[in-house]
């Protein structure tokens, strides 16, 4: 009886960060949905329960269901018939499952009938369902596209479409078109209002869409004629029983190929406008690539437990030489290491949705009363801090991801170069998560404002006024002095006010920022509970190294040598 | 039309994920060493009567279960699918029981139920693998019965069941009220609700309420749901002369270990189609495949 959440004790003492007991009070407005709705916590005890429980039934079904099915749905794929996506068998029976189990609209109003949830366990289960089978994640997770129609839309149209997420039906988020993919702006899909029946028309088309034949979708246009930026663009939503979009064709994948990635086609297909005219790319797709990030963030978390675990267990029984090969200081490295770059993107992982649950909570009261000015600053402190670390937990989490796949076929040796293993899915799955929803390439765009503007350095001086267990002092130690490695590069590149020398030193920066923050977070962990003692060591013992290395690169770099870079 | 389904089901240690302390020096089962569960073939059994509910509105689902006190759990494992409430029938003076006394006392205890239209139970437990009780059950109430069903629609007062053969499948109709007992084969049950969870975690049987804390204690008073029934030897009316260990005539005279251990081997020689062929009618012929 494998159960993903039972299995893996991290996962329970992320849920019971300190922090959540302010999250779910928040979340619950003091718990008053009790007297309204029958599965309503009466308080945070009750809450906390539930979300176990909850949890150890997605656990259940992610070890039971998902997993087992990987292996079939990498093989047999989604398929096209008359212009439509039929699921694999095995992707038809997760879905089934995770719909019977009320494991749709997790995070969503209870009016909706949602279950509430902070986004805490939503993230937690979008981990372990991307640990069994990191294509079916990207159909179920789509959920999240939900958040947007509850931000954005009408009231009347959260009462429409809402309740059909919560009952299972899937959604998509059709972005991406041919000449427009890191670059929205460039979105040519026609939107047209026709004054006869007052409805807006779609036609044109999409490219590289997730579930693209999803029930539910929304669509980003070119609503004003004659524009050619993003503010002509609007945001609608396509429910697909009205008809018009067909799938022109289903694209074959490295990886996650249980996932359709579709070409879609919209001719003259009734939508409906989700918020304001004009606002589709500058306001809403931001907001929709924020929870997104944040969900593929999960996904590669959880596609490196998988590679971890995978690897462990083979090198506990490979042997060779007359012994298992974990007992090789090589293969221990590795695995080691592995293990380490998993618990800090982790660690980001549930920090980054703290944050963003914190402040998303604050924005929802703000719907329904005033906040009051302590509120406020609290909601914007959450809302800086949710901004700075998606782009690092979704970056360095997607490329330790990609690094821990890697290091899993190391570890299996000429037999993970066969597909007898579940090691070459995991290599190939794990290729896109630092591709889609943004490049690392793209995180860093979006992350060196913070490290420009010091919103890492703050938060990492805060994480250094924390206190830690007196045995990790070494640790909190080295975090210093990589602290101040940091900031003198930082300073070393940022004062020559050479953006582009700037954006060339990005990545790196980013990238101690990142170190000194996952190792202060393992830090804490470890505070919390020893268990984590030996990642924690591992991790910044690691991090100073990579900070060192960028160190010395910046300090010893100069502008002209930017020269012997460029084309 | 609306039904009374009552689900027979069992606690059972899980044979399936046996460790090496799952026996006792003297060859009995050691209890602690092995986790509680739902008897897999009741949960085929439930899911069977959940999808009657469902194409019946308004039908209600009983879980049955008798077992010590803390059998409860798997009737609230049941309502998180989507039962209704559950009887726990617990007496000390059931233990020790037998086939024979369990269906005696499983049928007074649906004796006292009253209405009921369907009693739909897995096929066997575990633990015991008898597939004794459900139709010793259906004998004692004097009702029909039809065995190793995978499927039972009720249309029109009639139930049509599936009945799962070594030889095929075959499709038989009988009149309510009925005893169904489910086969492993069916389709299984669905997964625990997340909302009805969160509805129904605090359900407990009387014993169990008094030790609850204060709080969820009151909320059990204030929710009807939440409470559900324990019943005794007494309050059903069974016969102290057939119940436990005095109303079971097995008695266990002794127990051994069993190691399977291949006897006899046979060697095919050749490597031609000839050859292989030879081994697939052995295989045949002893029943190891087909």
């Amino acid at each position: 009886m494998a159960n993903f959440y039972t299995d893996n004790t991290d996962l329970k003492h992320h849920l019971y960060h300190p922090l959540m007991q302010k999250i779910v009070k928040l979340k619950e407005r003091d718990y008053t949905d009790s007297e309204k709705y029958d599965y309503a916590p009466v308080n945070y005890e009750d809450a906390m329960d539930s979300y176990e429980k909850v949890l150890e039934i997605a656990g259940e079904i992610s070890g039971e269901i998902v997993a087992p099915n990987a292996e079939s749905v990498d093989h047999e794929g989604p398929h096209l018939v008359d212009g439509h996506v039929v699921y694999a068998e095995g992707t038809k029976q997760n879905l089934d499952a995770l719909v019977k189990a009320g494991l749709m609209g997790i995070s969503l109003p209870r009016r909706y009938n949602g279950l509430n949830f902070s986004l805490v366990p939503y993230i937690m289960a979008a981990d372990m369902v991307s640990r069994a089978d990191a294509s079916f994640v990207n159909i179920w997770g789509l959920q999240d596209c939900a958040e947007t129609i509850y931000e954005f839309a009408n009231d009347e149209q959260r009462m429409r479409y809402l309740p059909r997420v919560c009952a299972g039906e899937t959604m998509a988020m059709d972005l991406t078109e041919p000449d427009a993919g890191s670059d929205l702006q460039a979105v040519m899909l026609k939107a047209t209002f026709n004054e006869a029946d007052g409805t807006w028309r779609l036609n044109g088309v999409k490219r590289f869409i997730t579930n693209g034949d999803g029930n539910i979708a929304l669509v980003l246009a070119r609503s004003e004629e004659g524009s050619t930026d993003g503010r002509g663009l609007s945001m609608f939503i396509y429910d697909k029983n009205d008809g018009g979009v067909t799938v022109r064709r289903i694209e074959n994948k490295m990886g996650i190929k249980g996932s359709p990635t579709c070409e879609l086609v919209f001719k003259n297909a009734k939508a409906e406008l989700c918020g304001s005219r004009r606002m589709g790319l500058i306001k809403y797709v931001m907001a929709l690539m924020n929870g997104a990030r944040l969900g593929i963030a999960a996904q590669s978390v959880g596609v490196s437990e998988a590679a971890y675990r995978e690897a462990y267990n083979y090198a506990l029984e490979r042997r060779q030489f007359g012994k298992a090969i974990i007992e090789f200081p090589a293969v221990a490295e590795i695995l080691s290491t592995m293990k380490a770059k998993l618990d800090a993107s982790r660690s980001l992982l549930y920090e980054t949705t703290r944050a963003v649950d914190m402040y998303k909570t604050y924005e929802d009261i703000a719907r329904e009363r005033t906040l009051t000015p302590e509120e406020r600053t609290e909601m914007k402190y959450y809302s800086k801090i949710a901004d700075a670390f998606t782009p690092l937990a979704k970056g360095m989490g997607s490329e330790f991801c990609n690094q821990n796949a890697y290091d899993c076929v190391q570890v299996h040796g000429g037999s993970g170069f066969m597909k007898d293993y579940a090691c070459e899915r995991i290599y190939r799955d794990a290729r896109i998560t630092s591709i889609y929803e943004g490049t690392t390439q793209l995180q860093v765009v979006a992350a060196i404002r913070h490290v420009t503007t010091g919103t890492y350095l703050n938060k990492i001086n805060e994480y250094a006024a924390e206190s830690y267990a007196p045995e990790l002092k070494p640790l909190q130690d080295k975090l210093a002095a990589m602290t101040e490695l940091y900031a003198t590069a930082v300073h070393k590149v940022t004062e020559t006010k050479n953006t582009n020398y700037i954006d060339f030193h990005a990545r790196r920066l980013v990238e101690m920022a990142g170190h000194i923050v996952m190792g202060y977070l393992l830090l804490s962990d470890a505070t919390r509970c020893s268990d984590f003692t030996k990642s924690a060591t591992v991790y910044v013992r690691y991090g100073e190294a990579e900070v060192n290395r960028h160190y010395k690169f910046i300090t010893e770099f100069t502008e002209s040598d930017q020269e012997n870079y460029k084309y | 039309m609306s039904l009374n389904i009552v689900v027979l089901a069992k606690q059972v240690p899980d044979t399936r994920n046996v460790g090496k302390d799952a026996m006792k020096e003297d060859g009995t089962i050691n209890r602690s060493a092995l986790p509680a569960i739902f008897n897999p073939e009741d949960l085929n059994a439930l899911e069977q009567a959940l999808q009657l509910k469902e194409t019946n509105p308004g039908s209600k689902i009983t879980i049955l279960t008798m077992g010590p006190p803390r059998a409860a759990e798997i009737i609230r494992e049941a309502l998180y699918r989507g039962a209704d409430t559950g009887i726990v029938l617990t007496d000390r003076a059931f233990a020790g029981a037998d086939t024979l006394a369990t269906s005696y006392a499983l049928s007074a205890a649906i004796r006292h139920i009253k209405d009921f239209d369907i009693i739909i139970g897995g096929r066997q437990a575990i633990d015991g693998d008898t597939a004794q009780v459900g139709p010793q059950v259906a004998e004692k109430l004097g009702l029909p019965q039809v065995t190793y069903a995978e499927e039972v629609k009720i249309e029109n007062g009639k139930a049509t069941i599936k009945r799962r053969l070594e030889s095929g499948v075959e499709t038989v109709e009988a009149p309510l009220p009925l005893v169904v007992t489910v086969n492993g084969s069916a389709t299984p049950c669905r997964p625990r609700n997340a909302r009805l969870l969160q509805k129904y975690k605090y359900a407990v049987t009387p014993s169990e309420k008094a030790t609850l804390a204060p709080e969820k204690a009151k909320l059990v008073e204030t929710r009807e749901y939440l409470n559900l029934y324990e019943w005794s030897a007494a309050e059903v009316n069974a016969d102290p002369e057939q119940i436990g260990l005095a109303g079971s005539p097995t008695k266990v005279k002794g127990i051994v270990n069993v190691v399977f251990q291949a006897k006899e081997s046979k060697r095919i020689a050749g490597k031609d189609d000839a050859a292989i062929e030879d081994l697939v009618k052995d295989l045949i012929a002893n029943h190891t495949i087909g």
